[in-house]
């Protein structure tokens, strides 16, 4: 009788052990870190309290990165939804067939497929002071060595790259909203708008929060691509959370004082998160 | 305005729309393409044309020859597919088990799951450098695969257990009547059924560890040990940059994707999909 009980737990241990080795022992070590003093580069480091994490809320150029980051989250995920919204709806038109659908489709997804560095060499080029962007609108702008200009081109970027994600989750939210309120609307004389308003908005509103909220966590995550395009500055105007923290660590080799910043970040993600679940058990329940 | 004439007008609309969307999706990969056939020179040669003046090989070569460059690829592949075996093998028992037992500790784990995936990178980042340098792993395949499976698991594990759950439990108690053990209810019986689900999780995972960068930058050391996405920004250099050789290894690095995405382009679009609508 035991040990029928205990079968999932078997199940479950290589998992178990994963994550307690690789999650929660290096979060306890981070949240360590961040209370000592010249932590990895000294054998013996030496207990340091609040220090480091005032050291970071006093530093201007923490908040200016939050600052950025927070920017970048909104601009981003406002043309996210928006762009996935509007290229959702034209693909769940029934006024095209099935098969253009597809295709288009398929060709949508393309730039999200691309490894990230790719993508901002790609548009470093493009972006180039002679490059095709530049040729084509018959500018002559350093766009990523610009300061007012560069944050505008990472979040474009960001923006070409990963809206085909939310593209395709709209998209299935819409293709699931059954045909027959449609109808019915239609037989009511409901016009197109109205029918939008009535029936698809409050029908795909729980994806849209979801996808708001996962979007928001993860802009606020996001270093890779402000690190290869514009490594954060230039003087700092693109700087988000993310490549301080980067910087911090494995440039100025301040492990303790970076450990803070990364506990900082993970506080925000996980208030965050903390919504997200509270808002999808009320969905489901 | 007759209703005909309206829908086609509607129509004629939506498709050029979806057409502007179209250019602005697939210009930069064209663009791409064109420049990995061009000379270095050629690249900013003014008036600046899709179609090569003269198109050449001459980067693609260069990159195809160099033993450095060609290393890259083969330790992202290598790295990418042991961990989705790994993967694959964990979750498929942690889905097992959530998905066919009620047990204490279930919905904590469920939320734990969820939770881990708010856990910023860079956060992990910090103590892996120093896990990782103190046993001796640093620099090394095994560095980047340990660290991938944080996060390909929560997904490939989500993902499998969805699956698992539409499937009828009539199966497993079909095997336990003729005397199977568990082990040979989910690997002679569910898994092989489970294919398609398997098979999404495992083009997921791939494409996770394939295009991961920030790991792989700073994880590893060494050229022998870097993967692709690295190796394409180092290609950045200090002084002049061949845009070309970019342009090419960028194809080249993104081949599997293209090939998974061709031939299994439902499977993308499942896991995407399956990712927003269920989580």
């Amino acid at each position: 009788m035991n040990k029928k009980k205990m079968i999932p737990y078997f199940y479950l241990l290589p998992i178990t052990l994963i994550f307690c080795i690789l999650m929660v022992y290096p979060i306890c070590q981070v949240i360590g870190f961040s209370v000592k003093d010249n932590v990895i580069v000294n054998p013996n480091p030496q207990f340091a309290g609040m220090e480091n994490f005032s050291r970071i809320f006093h530093a201007p150029e923490f908040w200016k990165a939050l600052g950025n980051s927070l920017k970048f989250s909104v601009v981003s995920l406002f043309f996210h939804i928006t762009l996935g919204m509007v290229f959702a709806l034209m693909l769940n038109s029934d006024l095209i067939n099935s098969r253009f659908r597809g295709l288009v489709r398929a060709l949508y997804i393309i730039p999200w497929t691309f490894t990230v560095s790719i993508v901002a060499i790609l548009w470093r080029l493009m972006l180039n002071n002679s490059g095709i962007v530049n040729t084509v609108l018959g500018l002559s702008v350093d766009w990523f060595g610009d300061r007012d200009l560069a944050m505008k081109a990472v979040i474009f970027v960001n923006i070409w790259c990963s809206y085909p994600f939310y593209l395709i989750s709209i998209l299935a939210a819409l293709q699931g909203v059954s045909t027959v309120y449609y109808e019915a609307a239609s037989i009511d004389g409901a016009n197109g708008i109205q029918k939008f308003i009535k029936i698809t908005l409050p029908h795909v509103k729980p994806v849209l929060i979801s996808l708001t909220l996962l979007d928001f966590i993860w802009s606020m995550q996001q270093l890779s691509l402000t690190y290869i395009t514009t490594g954060g500055g230039p003087i700092g105007s693109t700087e988000t959370v993310g490549t301080y923290t980067y910087n911090l660590a494995f440039k100025s080799y301040q492990f303790s004082t970076a450990s803070a910043s990364a506990v900082v970040m993970m506080l925000l993600c996980l208030v965050m998160d903390i919504f997200y679940v509270r808002m999808q058990n009320r969905v489901d329940g | 305005m007759r209703k005909s004439t309206r829908m086609r007008l509607m129509k004629i609309l939506i498709i050029t729309g979806l057409l502007i969307g179209l250019v602005y999706a697939l210009f930069p990969v064209v663009w791409m393409i064109s420049c990995a056939f061009k000379s270095n020179t050629e690249v900013f040669t003014v008036p600046q044309r899709i179609i090569p003046r003269r198109p050449t090989l001459e980067a693609f070569s260069q990159v195809l020859t160099d033993r450095g460059k060609l290393r890259y690829f083969l330790n992202s592949y290598i790295i990418a597919m042991v961990t989705t075996a790994i993967t694959l093998f964990v979750a498929i028992l942690a889905a097992y088990a959530l998905s066919r037992y009620a047990f204490r500790g279930k919905k904590p784990l469920n939320v734990f799951i969820i939770i881990t995936q708010a856990v910023p990178p860079m956060t992990l980042l910090i103590p892996y450098f120093g896990m990782l340098v103190l046993f001796g792993l640093y620099d090394s395949y095994w560095a980047l695969i340990v660290t991938y499976l944080v996060f390909t698991l929560p997904y490939a594990t989500i993902m499998i257990t969805g699956y698992i759950n539409t499937l009828p439990k009539d199966l497993d108690e079909a095997v336990a009547i003729d005397g199977g053990s568990t082990w040979c209810v989910l690997w002679r019986v569910l898994v092989p059924i489970s294919t398609p689900g398997l098979v999404a999780t495992a083009i997921y995972t791939f494409l996770q560890c394939w295009n991961e960068y920030l790991f792989a930058l700073c994880l590893t050391k060494s050229g022998e040990m870097r993967t692709v996405p690295v190796g394409i920004q180092l290609l950045m250099g200090q002084i002049s940059y061949k845009w070309n050789e970019m342009m090419a290894m960028s194809i080249l690095g993104s081949i599997p994707i293209i090939i998974l995405f061709i031939f299994a382009q439902n499977y993308f679009i499942a896991g995407l999909s399956a990712g927003a609508i269920k989580s």
